[in-house]
């Protein structure tokens, strides 16, 4: 038996979880229209590259991972492109963002796969590259791109945790997921050790979920894996944290601004590892997910839903009721409420909630803090709730982060147990995304600094540049000038073999430079001399005659300025 | 007696050279006040506060001739961070200037001459373009500072509001009501 750890606090609300784990998994049915976001993961949002109009088959990708952390998106079935445009998405702000909205034809007709029966000969960049292009995100809700955290080298890992705790109430599709199809699973497990170079695989699921247990360790015996292990860990909330899992699981605390990997852990969801067995094995995409429709519906169920499903589709499977006041996507905890019931399944949609006021009654009105500590007691990351809130209700946000405000995870173990029923999570993320907003700025205020200070440096220096070229040519000018005042014209060279090199070589720059202009001259003169005036030959009588009154002419001329110039000097 | 003041003289002596040393070595070019105030604002070099620039008007809040509430770009806030900077009380705005919502140029191409006028009044070097062809502006690294607007000979700049989208939206200030007193 292993000896486990303890992480600080948690709390232990009500499961919520026999609703939805008695009945398989469903076959979600095909949806009359698939709206898939473009911008599911963690990263660059995918560039789209089908177009509108265009017919695509299941499993094609349609929008093309954009840089270094980014993920594909597939068709999840056959159909036609309607549109590509800005949509209402699964986000808390109700933005709408860019989305591919898909026609499916009903055929459900795969594009040509890549299947792999042995991974084991290809190598690990070409594994890694099969994961980018199938879309394998960490399905656990943070859509990480997989293949991003499947690179190491060899002895930097010794442990790959696989979470299957699935500590938040009421969602099921993890255990669902272990009970029906654990093989697979821990074939995707073989396939992340074999990346990692890990030693060992332990695989955490908390103890209210026995029949998954069950069949995750038989399916261990089964598939006859070594150095892989079952664990069961106590239901505790927010025991599925991968921080919390790798502490109890194998006593390793991963400090704030550590990653696990230094530490040689690494952290997968089972989804994850499903998904990375059918995209190696089988060349599937991650087109689909099992999602657990629960809370207030007649049948509540665990789906496997094609990514894009209008979410009111996919309650309408499970019996939606009357009164229905909204829907949560993810747990109670740390989920989201939905803008519309509108919006597409993602790759992050583990849970849908249907709420009503009986289930989730409005929230209470919050009182002032009286500071009685019960949420420093229950926080896992073993921080000061209470002062937390007290530097992000007066936004003293400096002060938030002294309090290492992002080591919290909004658990939302802390707004549970308030007696005050202080939205306290609500605080910490506004918080959060101020500082985030501030950096943004700063880091833009720090580049325009940067080009302005720039900008003024050229056109400065664009100045100097002109002055220099202008003194330089002036300094030239009065330089000539003064040579031709003071120097006499060195006597004509003589015969026409004058070059440059006939300079004397002892002479001072200055002779230099006179005797070679005078040399310039004298080849100016050369060459007027041996030019000879063209059409001179073959002329008709009349043209001779021409020429001779116009030479007779310009004689006189010539005659006339002489004289005159005589008469000048007599003068 | 002459022992102590022998004493007392080297310690001065001693003292004083450590002094010297240490004011040379640690010496401080400049006024580092304007560097940490131009850290606060906003960089846009508009030139709203009537300087020609960020830096110099920085340099002359540090020297005590501008005041505080001269930079709209920079919000309240802004004059709020500088307050604290220099340990004065807020200021609001006055008058005619108010920070107005942040937004970028936008060159419309259809009208574009290719005059370079705007290219020449971007303090940032943001306008892309040469003399007869299209000009355009890079999104990224426009400050919305507005000097181009007013040299376009055709009109064809505009001011387009940054709208809130997925990546730059935050989450709000929790507002709740309190239980009102029994």
């Amino acid at each position: 038996m292993r000896s486990l750890f303890k992480f600080h606090g948690g709390i232990h609300p009500a499961t919520n979880k026999a609703q939805s784990n008695h009945k398989p998994i469903a076959q979600a049915a095909l949806p009359s229209r698939l709206v898939i976001p473009l911008h599911q993961h963690v990263g660059n949002s995918a560039k789209p590259i089908v177009k509108a109009g265009q017919h695509v088959l299941k499993g094609q990708i349609i929008g093309a991972p954009e840089g270094h952390v980014s993920s594909a998106v597939h068709a999840p079935t056959s159909g036609l492109i309607a549109a590509i445009d800005m949509q209402p998405v699964a986000h808390p702000s109700g933005i709408p963002d860019l989305c591919i909205t898909l026609i499916p034809d009903g055929h459900d007709e795969w594009s040509a796969r890549e299947p792999c029966a042995d991974w084991k000969a290809l190598s690990h960049t070409d594994l890694r590259h099969r994961l980018r292009d199938a879309g394998v995100v960490g399905l656990g809700g943070a859509v990480f791109p997989s293949d991003m955290k499947l690179y190491s080298h060899k002895h930097q890992i010794k442990t790959l945790v696989l979470n299957g705790a699935e500590c938040e109430p009421y969602i099921t599709c993890d255990d669902l997921l272990m009970r029906e199809r654990a093989a697979e699973i821990l074939q995707g497990a073989e396939i992340m050790r074999a990346l990692l170079y890990a030693e060992e695989v332990l695989i955490g699921i908390e103890d209210n979920k026995p029949e998954a247990i069950a069949a995750m360790r038989s399916a261990v015996l089964e598939g006859r894996h070594e150095r892989m292990e079952v664990i069961s860990v106590p239901t505790v909330y927010p025991g599925g944290g991968a921080k919390q899992l790798i502490r109890v699981l194998t006593g390793i605390e991963v400090a704030a601004g550590v990653r696990s990997t230094n530490l040689g852990v690494q952290c997968f969801n089972v989804g994850t590892a499903y998904s990375t067995w059918r995209a190696i094995r089988h060349g599937e995409a991650l087109i689909s997910r099992i999602v657990t429709v629960t809370g207030h519906v007649g049948q509540p169920q665990n789906f496997e839903a094609l990514i894009g499903t209008p979410m009111d589709e996919l309650v309408a499977q499970a019996g939606p009721l009357p009164d229905t006041r909204g829907y949560i996507m993810g747990g109670p905890m740390m989920g989201i409420r939905l803008p519309s019931a509108e919006v597409g399944v993602i790759k992050a949609t583990n849970c849908l909630i249907a709420m009503s006021d009986s289930l989730f009654p409005p929230a209470l009105p919050a009182l002032p803090c009286i500071r009685c500590t019960r949420c420093v007691d229950v926080c896992p990351a073993e921080l000061q709730p209470q002062e937390l809130f007290w530097f992000a209700q007066s936004k003293n946000l400096l002060k938030a982060q002294e309090y290492h405000l992002f080591d919290c995870i909004e658990c939302g173990a802390c707004s549970y147990v308030c007696p005050s029923n202080i939205p306290l999570v609500e605080y910490y993320r506004f918080a959060k995304s101020e500082i985030w907003a501030q950096e943004t700025s700063k880091k833009a205020a720090d580049a325009a600094r940067e080009r302005h200070e720039y900008r003024e440096l050229r056109i400065e220096r664009e100045k100097q540049e002109k002055a220099d070229k202008l003194a330089a040519k002036e300094k030239a000018a009065l330089e000539a000038k003064a040579l031709k005042s003071a120097a006499p014209l060195p006597p004509a060279v003589e015969g026409a073999n004058v070059s440059l090199c006939d300079a004397p070589v002892d002479a001072d720059p200055e002779n230099t430079m006179q005797l070679k202009i005078q040399a310039a001259i004298d080849h100016a003169k050369q060459q007027a001399a041996v030019s000879k005036p063209e059409n001179t030959e073959h002329l008709t009588p009349q043209q001779q005659a021409e020429i001779a009154t116009i030479e007779a002419r310009r004689a006189r001329i010539r005659e006339l300025a002489l004289s005159s110039a005589d008469e000048h000097t007599k003068e | 007696m002459f022992s102590a003041l022998l004493v007392m003289a080297a310690i001065a002596i001693a003292l004083g050279a450590v002094l010297g040393f240490a004011a040379i070595k640690f010496h401080v070019e400049g006024n580092p006040l304007v560097e940490k105030i131009d850290a606060v604002l906003p960089q846009t070099q508009c030139g709203q506060c009537g300087y020609p620039g960020c830096k110099p008007y920085a340099t002359a809040i540090a020297e005590g001739v501008a005041d505080i509430n001269l930079c709209p770009p920079g919000g309240e806030e802004g004059i709020h961070k500088l307050a604290d900077l220099l340990g004065v009380d807020f200021k609001p705005f006055g008058g005619d200037t108010a920070p107005k919502p942040k937004a970028v140029a936008f060159i419309d191409e259809n009208n574009c001459i290719g005059c370079t006028l705007c290219i020449q009044a971007c303090p940032v070097d943001a306008i892309v373009g040469a003399a007869k062809q299209m000009h355009t502006i890079i999104a990224a690294e426009c400050t919305g500072c507005e000097l181009c607007v007013a040299p376009c000979p055709v009109d064809c700049i505009d001011m387009v509001a940054i709208e809130e989208n997925i990546s730059n939206w935050k989450w709000k200030y929790p507002v709740y009501p309190l239980r009102p007193a029994a």
